[in-house]
This record gives structure tokens, sequence and C-alpha cells, in this order.
């Protein structure tokens, strides 16, 4: 069973349609780029995965539940978690927080636990902490721990994100440009912590990318979209070598 | 080393907590000076606001969601807990004579009111938190205004609870120790709760909404939340408010006073606990002891409030974060090592 299914997916804004029938189906453990001009549909499709946005048309399964009804709550909870393309810390709180928060759905316990400081409240707040901790020495946070966010590097907050949606231990990662901002170094760097974290939790990931070299370095099939439809589907060597593609990103080939 | 087991725990200390209590309130009674009564009574209406910026902190502070509607929760309370013991509890307990049996069933039945008072103000609290799924900053300002007024409104007209002549002959049930002890369990619960995964998704939602989502929070399901802990306090403390008093009017619940405690909370620092506490104090205080400024002047009307107003305002444009800003007093006195690290020019940054 492929562990995302959209059919025929669209949202309209009023008079404009962002995005028209979008198809993508993805197996589990694959590794999928998604791919546009700016101003294509990447993002809304993002928000439609994860319940931000409901499509007018059209139908999301994950793990072949449809999500129509879904609120982004639920959609985590199914196991998706998400990063966003304009950083979206909780700023005011520690790196430490942040990671916890990111737990949120695992560490259960009742505001009378809480209050009473029962055994129940010890046990999950000791895994909480011990959880959040592994997170952040993966992504070498781990002494700024008790940083605020909102002080941290670029950098370190592009990761301090990933960090965050991993504990939502989730099946599905879906990273918004998650190497927008960063240099060469780092973006190399972050590629291999993609990889890295894929095969060590075994996740499927859908990243939106401008970064040519991270999205044809790492993904196994790209998806190109222009205008919200959907021009271009296939291996990064089939996409490269698009006409269509190559079309969208560059303008029409001037006539000699 | 092994840990008590948590009843264990906080029944030792609940227990040395209401032993200081009682010996602070024998204390209080012991000291016979001309004129302490009227500082013992400022004492009292500290602890009543103290109760009041905190519960308003877990809904302003912590989960972000501002409200105006404090007083009209405050109001809930202690006319409900003063309709109880008025008509129900108090002809009950004259029924006995004066001796340890009353006593004991007065207090009893103060708790009862209390938290019935309390109840019925949680109540109203999730009826106001529903529209808050929806709106949002000065949207839920708005609303919760007028909330606070509707309450006002509907008790003037009220007559059985005395309605504009306000509600004369209740007994005089709260004291120090009623006060200080629902001060305590305000306090306590309070942390407790920010310490808990409930807090961090209180302040998920202050920080960023979208996102808290996106990590599983049920935004609405916590805000409602919030809005019922923070009212069942404020309705608390009506109650003991109004077993203090002996008098309630509804006047005494105008939106000014959910302001005044709206500018504890945000005086002592947005979603401070401490903060809130130490501005409580000083917002109580300040007002009585500002009378001592007149014979200074050499003017003969009494500028207190005058007074008051400018301090208020040299306080926000000094410290605009508030006296605590977010962090807690002992952070801030100590600056502990393991506290939240802190660049000067990161605000200027963002």
């Amino acid at each position: 069973m492929p562990l995302l299914e959209t059919k025929n997916v669209t949202i309209r804004f009023g008079g404009l349609t962002a995005v028209s029938d979008f198809n993508l189906t993805i197996e589990p453990h694959e590794l999928v780029g998604l791919i546009g001009p700016n101003g294509a549909g990447k993002t809304t499709i993002f928000n439609m995965l994860t319940g931000v946005y409901r499509p007018n048309e059209g139908a999301i399964f994950v793990n072949g539940k449809a999500t129509r009804n879904c609120k982004p709550y639920d959609i985590t909870a199914l196991g998706v978690a998400r990063t966003f393309q304009n950083i979206r810390l909780f700023k005011e709180l520690t790196v430490l927080d942040n990671v916890k928060i990111g737990g949120h759905i695992h560490y259960k316990y009742s505001s009378a636990s809480a209050v009473l400081h029962t055994n129940r409240f010890h046990e999950a707040e000791s895994i909480a902490e011990a959880d959040a901790i592994e997170l952040l020495r993966i992504f070498n946070l781990d002494k700024r721990a008790q940083f605020y966010a909102r002080n941290l590097p670029y950098g370190d907050q592009r990761r301090l994100e990933i960090a965050r949606a991993m504990a939502v231990r989730p099946k599905l990662l879906l990273l918004d440009e998650p190497a927008a901002g960063l240099n060469t170094g780092e973006t190399m760097e972050l590629m291999e912590k993609i990889h890295e974290i894929r095969d060590r939790f075994n996740l499927t990931i859908l990243l939106i990318e401008h970064n040519m070299e991270l999205v044809m370095g790492i993904c196994e099939r790209i998806v190109v979209l222009n205008f919200g439809k959907t021009i271009a589907h296939g291996t990064p060597e089939q996409v490269r070598s698009n006409p269509v593609v190559i079309e969208a990103y560059l303008g029409e080939p001037v006539e000699a | 080393m092994k840990r008590l087991p948590w009843w264990l725990r906080d029944l030792i200390y609940g227990a040395i907590f209401i032993a200081v209590l009682i010996g602070a309130s024998y204390g209080m009674d012991a000291i016979h000076i001309a004129g302490i009564a009227y500082y013992q009574r400022i004492v009292v209406l500290m602890g009543i606001n103290i109760i009041l910026a905190v519960s308003l902190n877990i809904i302003n502070g912590h989960a972000g969601q501002f409200s105006l509607g404090h007083a009209g929760f405050m109001a809930i309370g202690a006319y409900f807990a003063a309709f109880l013991t008025y008509f129900y509890f108090a002809p009950y307990v004259n029924r006995f004579p004066a001796g340890t049996e009353q006593w004991v069933l007065q207090n009893a039945l103060l708790l009862v009111a209390v938290l019935l008072g309390g109840a019925l103000a949680a109540l109203a609290g999730y009826l106001v938190g529903l529209p808050s799924l929806r709106l949002r900053g000065d949207y839920l300002a708005i609303v919760t205004l007028g909330f606070g007024e509707i309450i006002r409104v509907v008790i003037l007209n009220i007559d059985k609870i005395g309605a504009a002549r306000g509600f004369t002959g209740i007994p005089n049930w709260a004291n120090f120790f009623w006060v200080y002890l629902f001060c305590g369990i305000t306090i306590l619960i309070s942390w407790r709760l920010v310490q808990s995964s409930v807090g961090r998704a209180f302040l998920a939602i202050r920080e960023d909404e979208i996102a808290a989502e996106a990590m599983g929070v049920d935004a609405t399901k916590y805000k409602v939340k919030a809005f019922i802990i923070g009212s069942f306090m404020a309705g608390v403390s009506g109650g003991l408010f109004a077993h203090f008093m002996m008098y309630l009017n509804p006047d005494m619940f105008r939106f000014l006073r959910s302001f005044e405690v709206v500018v504890m909370v945000v005086l002592g620092g947005l979603g401070s606990i401490s903060g809130s506490i130490v501005a409580a104090i000083i917002l109580t205080y300040l007002p009585e002891g500002l009378r001592l400024a007149k014979p200074f002047l050499h003017i003969e009307k009494d500028p207190r409030m005058v007074i008051y107003s400018i301090m208020l305002i040299v306080l926000m444009l000094t410290r605009p974060q508030g006296l605590l800003g977010r962090r807690e007093l002992w952070q801030v006195l100590k600056r502990r090592k393991d506290a939240p690290k802190e660049e000067p020019d990161a605000a200027a940054r963002n």
C-alpha cells in the first residue's frame, strides 16, 4: 500500500486555480522531490497534505486513510510531519522545549497528573527529555539545548525545524525548502543528514527545494510543477533533459 | 535516591504550607496596633489579586489568548458563591449553636460555595472559550470584553441578588487563611501546568498556532482548557472576595477591574508567574501606599491616582517586556547556569 496517495487534487483560491489535478503516489522509504518555479503551487500542496487547506476536489490518502475531514493535528497523528519554508519555530522557547513539543502526541497524561506530579507524569517527562536530547544530538544541537530558539544561527534554526518534525516520529516527512538560505557547505551537510535520518528511522520523504544540486543529488524521483499543473515526472536524469521543464525554468528557446 | 510516592510528598508539602498559613493568621490576629486592620485588609486583597493575576496569566501569558473578561468570571464566582451562602448555607449554619461544630461546618460550606462559584465561572469560561476557536488577538479581546459587560448587566437586573443596590449581608467567612490557601493552590497549578506537556502546548499555541497544530497540538482544545482553568480560579477568587468584603455590587466588576488584572499581568511580564505575583502585590499596595505621599506635596487634592498612572507609564516605557519579561523571578535574580541563554542583540536581529 502506498504511504501517500493523492487523486486529482485541485484547489482554487477565488478565481485562481492554485493546483489542479495533482496526482502523486509515494511508496514507503521513497525520497521524492517536488520542484517548480516560484508560485507553482508547491507549498500549497504541502498545506493540503497537512490539512491546513482543504482541497476543492480530489482526495488525499495517508496510509490508505482519507484525510478529507482531518484537522492538521489528526494528520500529524497519522504520522505526517513537516517543516516550514519560512521557519516557524517557537521562538521564545528553548531549543529543548521546541523538540519536546514536536513529540506532544507521544507524551500523554492528564492535566491532573501534571498538577499532582504523579508517577505517570515523571515517566512521560523523562522519556520526553531523553527523546529530545537524542534528536538534538543527531542534529548537533545538543550543546544549545537551553538557548532560546530565536537566538540560534539561521542554519541551526533550519536543522532545529527538522529535529522538531522528527520528534513527531513520522512515517512521512515533508520538508519545505530545507536548504533555503544555507551555504554550499551547509547544504552538503544537510543532504547527508537527510540520507542518514531516512535510513535510521526508515522514513519516507517528500521535499520541496530550489537548490537543484540537492534535489538532483538525493531524490530518486522528481515531480515538476508549473502553474499548478504537473508538467514532468521521473528520475532526475529524465527530468533534467525534459524540454518542458527546461522551458518552464529558462523560457522558450529563441528561434534563430 | 528513591522518590517518595507522589501523594505522600504533596501531602507533606501541603501540610507544611497549611501549618505556616495557620501560624501566620494567628500571628496576624495577635498583633494589636492601632490601624493594623487596614494593613491586614490590604494583605488579604493582595492575595485575591494574586489569584486573579496568576489565573489570567495562564490565559493571556501562557496560551496567548488576549482576554479582557476576567472581572466577568470573577463576578460569576462571587455572586454565585454569595448566593449559595446567603440563601442556603448561612441559615443552615446559624441553626447550630456557636462552637466547634458550627465553625467546622461554616468553613466546609465556604469551601463548597467557593468551589461551586469557581465551577460556574469555569462553565462560563468554556462558553467564552468556544469563540476563541475562530477569533484571534484584538477580536477575541472585544468578545471577552463584551462578555464581561453582559455578565455585569445581567447581575444588575437580577433583583434577588441585590441588582443595583448591591448584595448585602454576606457572612464574613473568608479570611487570610482561605485566601492564601487558594493563592498557593493557584500558583502551584499554574507552575506545574507550565512545566508539563499541557503547558508546553499552551506556549506553543502562543508562539505559533499553525506550527503547534502541525506538531499534533489540538489548539482549540488547549485554548478552551486554558480558559476553563483561568476562569475557574477567577471564580474562586470572586467567591473569596465576596465572603471577605461581605458586600458585592455590579460596579465592582466593571471593565476597569478586568483591566487592572491585565495591567498586573503585562506589568509583571506576560507568561511569568512570579512576575504576575510581584505586580499584583505592587499594584494592590501602590494606590494605598501613595496616600502617604500627600503630606509631602502640599497640594489640596489627593494626587495618588495621578502618580499611580505616571508610574505605570514610566514602567512600561522603561521595561516594555514587563518587570520580569518572560522569565521567573529566580532566573532574573540568579542567572542560573541552565537558564535560557540570551544574546542582547538577538531581539533586534529578528
